[in-house]
């Protein structure tokens, strides 16, 4: 039986920074916005949380696809930001979105990639019709410390899809995942910000999970990147994604639509997700969309999606993604870090 | 610290979803909600109805010196807002102070309302931005 996406929506907060403004106040290379690939970065408002973020993508997949949130048997949030240790965000996106009270409700954390691990619970729950719909969120509102490289990145997005077996907007054809345990980048628990291995978490962590995912799924589609439309790979930046695809064989043209990065920053649950959402945003009825995401600690998740007629007919129910990017306003490096809370007062 | 949460809990329906009454028999709409309709009395017929959100703002005042828990948010703008069902609530609008004026559009958007301090829960719920802000 198939199943897949029913819906989908997407956010992204109206703030942004300049990565040449952060290099400014650090007194770091004019260059580093191009060697990114990275030129700004959305901030949250000050009002604003992982939670925040979740209704609000949440809210858009519910109106895109008018579903009933009471027919939603599942939701699981992905965040390596949930503002809370210990009480689920999950909880407060049910009640938000109006859900009845019998879905069961998890908040899930693997660094960049628990949104695409809810996406495939939820498929499970789905395609084994325990359930008749799940909701699958990544939001962040992700941390750098100030001066870190992660600062010039670390931004903020959410995106939610409906998963289901009827009424699909687009079909998942298949997924694979590949996991090892590699401590490319963590955070211990009661830390602000999270600490990484620098040049460690590009070939034996990126690379090397999106590339086994990805090349394990076309064996496994008994597809090829030219059989594909669009990919999307997670984007930490603007750099690993592009090289990523050249090495597996998509071009800079199937990956583009999907290419958030450069405007937005990394959104690290939220990234893939709304790589996918802006994919989906342009995508035509039987395109096919390659998606792969990359949790650091670390794994990664391939999906083989197969858009269908429906989408045509939910589109422009909700926001775009890039509606949401021409909506911008753009803050200097003082106000950002009152926003972000990084001024103890 | 005494936590406030059963008082935050009772009020999750109307600071989540704007979820007030409406009386069937005479046609008001009360937010926050009523159980008995003042017009119809005996009469009434009270049903749970969700308010849309959108509504004007009637008068609003900006906020430079505030208590410590919204110190950070400063200036902000609390407003009276005319929901566009009748009922008139207080919540406040995101939006710089030289963007508010008496009359504009507004619509909801889910927010922090508060925190209990570094510790306590944390409160969410509605609060507004300008309706020429809505992406569509």
């Amino acid at each position: 039986m198939p199943a897949g996406i029913v819906s989908y929506g997407a956010y992204i907060p109206k703030y942004r920074i300049r990565v040449d403004e952060i290099a400014r106040v650090w007194g770091d290379d004019d260059d580093i916005a191009r060697n990114l690939n990275v030129y700004e970065k959305s901030v949250p408002d000050s009002d604003e949380d992982a939670v925040t973020m979740a209704v609000e993508s949440a809210r858009n997949a519910i109106s895109r696809g008018e579903v009933d949130p009471c027919r939603i048997g599942a939701i699981y949030s992905g965040s390596e930001s949930h503002p809370y240790a210990v009480k689920p965000t999950s909880t407060i996106v049910g009640e938000a979105i109006g859900c009845s009270c019998s879905y069961t409700a998890a908040d899930f954390e693997f660094a960049c990639k628990a949104g695409t691990a809810a996406i495939q619970a939820c498929l499970g729950l789905v395609g084994s019709k325990l359930i008749d719909l799940g909701l699958a969120i990544g939001t962040d509102v992700s941390q750098g410390a100030p001066g870190d490289a992660l600062e010039y990145t670390a931004a903020a997005g959410s995106a939610a899809y409906v998963i289901g077996r009827e009424d699909l907007a687009a079909e998942i054809e298949g997924t694979v995942s590949f996991t090892t345990d590699t401590p490319d980048f963590w955070r211990r628990e009661g830390m602000p910000y999270p600490e990484h291995g620098g040049r460690f978490t590009g070939e034996p962590a990126y690379f090397k999970h999106v590339t086994s995912a990805a090349r394990g799924l076309l064996e496994k589609m008994g597809a090829r990147p030219e059989d594909y439309d669009y990919a999307v790979f997670h984007q930490p930046n603007g750099k690993f994604p592009i090289r990523v695809a050249r090495k597996l064989g998509f071009s800079k043209d199937q990956i583009a639509p999907g290419l958030m990065v450069p405007m937005i920053g990394n959104t690290y649950s939220g990234a893939a997700l709304i790589g996918l959402a802006a994919t989906l945003d342009q995508a035509r009825p039987d395109d096919r969309i390659f998606v792969t995401s990359f949790g650091s600690g670390a794994g990664s998740d391939a999906f083989s999606i197969r858009v269908t007629d429906r989408i045509d007919e939910i589109r422009d129910k909700a926001p775009s993604v890039r509606d949401y990017i021409g909506k911008a306003e753009y803050l200097d490096y003082a106000k950002y870090a009152k926003h972000k809370g990084k001024l103890r007062l | 610290m005494t936590s406030k949460a059963p008082r935050f809990w009772r009020c999750i329906p109307q600071r989540y979803n704007l979820i007030g009454t409406h009386c069937h028999n005479c046609g008001e709409y009360y937010f926050p909600p009523r159980t008995l309709c003042p017009n119809c009395r005996r009469d009434a017929k009270i049903e749970d109805y969700k308010f849309k959100g959108t509504g004007k703002v009637v008068t609003y005042t900006t906020i430079y010196n505030a208590t410590e828990d919204f110190d950070r948010m400063t200036p902000y703008s609390l407003a009276i807002i005319q929901l566009d069902e009748g009922p008139r609530l207080t919540g406040q609008v995101v939006a710089a102070p030289e963007e508010m004026r008496i009359g504009m559009r507004v619509k909801p958007v889910f927010r922090i309302l508060g925190k209990e301090g570094e510790r306590g829960i944390i409160y969410y719920g509605t609060k507004f931005v300008p309706a020429e802000e809505e992406i569509r």
